[in-house]
């Protein structure tokens, strides 16, 4: 079933409306998630683990059946017309779920085929993939020896191999070295520029906040927020500075009105601040107190604050609930 | 389905068959191999050493008796054996999730499966007939239904180890089924003797064995004996592959044991 084109308002990407998913052990995954995802879009979906993420994947491939809900993907409900949906899709799921027996290149190949594209047609494709994925030199190696990074690109290439309108990446950098990760966000980032709409799921969300531009946090199986990464982040009051000291911490750090303050270890002391704070009167209490400061830097990462916050909050409430 | 489908379609199902193939070959010391030494030891003991002193089975020499049997075990173990490790293999590893995801409908993915399973039954078979062939000689005189027949074992027994795969859980749970049932059934379904000689409650207990209809249909293309009437035997294997059918789309359908 696709939606009806008004020329004005194209479908999203992805539209989820209250989804719910019960698995037989009882365990309630998804407790009523809707969200869109805008063509184009390069979509964060957060969440601790065991949030629902990988459920919320799942059903969107088909690899989870629902309990109620419903999927579009480009307006093409995934109950109406299931492969229709799935043809303008790529997973990369989380775990590597290739044949470690097989070649990467027949692996790119086979995949193209299970879509129904032709051999001639799929052996082109998987070159111009495998090369992007800097494979190209163990497309004839059996894949069980590819290293770790090497498994995780090369199922972003056999992803792309059906040139999918709409890419599903479940943690795809888990556990790869920041070179290799910063070189697939590169890879991610030209699939995005080239009009793949993306929808990531990562732990850096240092990942999340370079790459995406819109995203939705989800915990305990509901969106907990959801909207423009820039908005989002504007909504956080609270800053979080590292210093570093020249010489030793004094006894008695200095207090600050609004400001926490602690020592993080003799050389480096650890403040959060609120953001409408002049960070002046800190410099000053520092110089009052004999405290000389070598270099200073953000504390940690503005959206892993926000999540924390989030995910923390929810956990409260959910807890309060029991109570 | 509109023409576009169809080829697509009919693109995964090749996609899926040569993917069999390929591993069939690629691991042929475990597919091709053992078979033909095991067959070949059949017909030396059995019906080189044992078969000279059997003396003739329903008018026929014991070894020629023995040969359609013996090819037809090869077939529906092998076939049965292909498919039920190599999609339980799928999913254990999970590169079962590359169909699962796809646009392909369920038929093309067991259209694809047992295709494999079947050519890799009727390969077997045709390496066993050769190895035949080096002890007595074979005459076919009625090919089509030597082929039929071969074609519906293996597909038969394609279908029940698809069956197999989807609910087994472990290794252990693909061995059970042709250890416990397959084998049993095919050395009580007429290989080595004929129904005649067995008392009566055995030979009605017989005909409650589908590998003995099977068997039969085989050595009527091959010798032209049976011991059944080749109407029930055709209608018996086709109602088996109908059945065996709808169950294995049914499972693909809900995504028993694949998903969740």
């Amino acid at each position: 079933m696709s939606l009806p084109s008004d020329g004005a308002s194209p479908a999203p990407a992805l539209r989820v409306s209250n989804l719910r998913k019960t698995y037989d052990n009882g365990v309630e995954a998804l407790k009523g998630v809707s969200l869109d995802v805008a063509p184009g879009d390069f979509y964060a979906l957060l969440g601790p683990n065991g949030a629902g993420k990988s459920t919320l994947i799942g059903i969107v491939s088909s690899l989870v059946n629902k309990t109620s809900g419903t999927v579009q993907v480009f307006g093409t409900d995934i109950d109406g017309d299931r492969d229709g949906a799935m043809r303008l899709l790529g997973l990369v799921p989380q775990e590597i779920n290739f044949n470690m027996f097989e070649k990467p290149l027949d692996i790119c190949v086979n995949y193209a085929g299970f879509y129904g594209i032709p051999r001639a047609q799929a052996l082109v494709r998987a070159e111009e993939e495998l090369k992007r994925a800097q494979l190209w030199d163990k497309a004839d190696k059996m894949s069980r020896t590819l290293s770790g990074g090497m498994k995780r690109r090369l199922m972003i290439a056999r992803a792309m191999m059906t040139r999918p309108r709409l890419l599903i990446l479940d943690e795809p950098t888990a556990g790869v070295d920041i070179e290799i990760r910063r070189g697939m966000w590169q890879t991610l980032k030209a699939i995005n520029a080239a009009g793949t709409t993306i929808i990531l799921t990562t732990h850096y969300l240092e990942e999340a906040e370079s790459l995406c531009r819109n995203l939705a946090i989800i915990d305990h199986g509901r969106i907990v927020e959801q909207g423009p990464m820039r908005a989002l982040l504007a909504k956080l009051d609270v800053e979080g500075f590292l210093f570093d000291i020249d010489g030793s911490l004094p006894a008695q750090l200095p207090q600050i009105e609004g400001a926490t303050l602690i020592a993080a270890d003799d050389h480096t002391l650890d403040m959060d601040m609120p953001r409408a704070m002049d960070l002046n009167r800190v410099f000053a209490a520092f110089e009052a107190a004999g405290i000389r400061v070598r270099s200073m830097r953000t504390k940690s990462n503005r959206l892993e604050e926000l999540f924390v916050r989030l995910t923390s909050k929810d956990a409260n409430a959910s807890q309060e609930q029991a109570a | 389905m509109s023409d576009a489908t169809g080829n697509r379609n009919l693109v995964a199902l090749g996609t899926i068959v040569r993917r069999e193939v390929m591993r069939i070959l690629r691991i042929w010391g475990q597919t091709l191999m053992p078979p033909a030494i095991t067959m070949t030891l059949y017909f030396l003991i059995f019906g080189g050493l044992i078969g000279s002193r059997v003396g003739e089975m329903d008018g026929i020499r014991y070894m020629d008796f023995i040969v359609p049997g013996l090819v037809m075990m090869a077939v529906i173990q092998n076939s049965y054996g292909n498919i039920s490790s190599s999609f339980f293999g799928a999913k254990f590893g999970r590169h079962i999730e590359e169909l699962l995801v796809s646009p392909m409908p369920n038929w093309v993915i067991l259209a694809g499966y047992v295709a494999g399973a079947v050519l890799r039954g009727v390969i077997v078979g045709a390496i066993v007939l050769c190895v035949a062939m080096l002890f007595t000689k074979v005459r076919v005189p009625h090919p089509l239904v030597t082929i039929s027949s071969v074609l519906l074992g293996a597909t038969i027994f394609s279908l029940a180890g698809f069956v197999n795969a989807v609910y087994a859980k472990k290794f252990d749970d693909i061995a059970i089924v042709p250890t416990f049932i397959l084998t049993p059934l095919t050395y009580l379904g007429g290989v080595f003797y004929s129904v005649k000689l067995l008392p009566d409650w055995a030979e009605a207990a017989t005909h409650a064995n589908p590998i003995f209809y099977m068997v039969n249909a085989f050595r009527y293309g091959l010798l032209g004996v049976s011991d059944v009437s080749l109407g029930v035997a055709y209608a018996l294997m086709l109602g088996f592959v109908v059945a065996l059918s709808a169950i294995g789309l049914w499972l693909l359908k809900r995504g028993v044991g694949m998903r969740s």
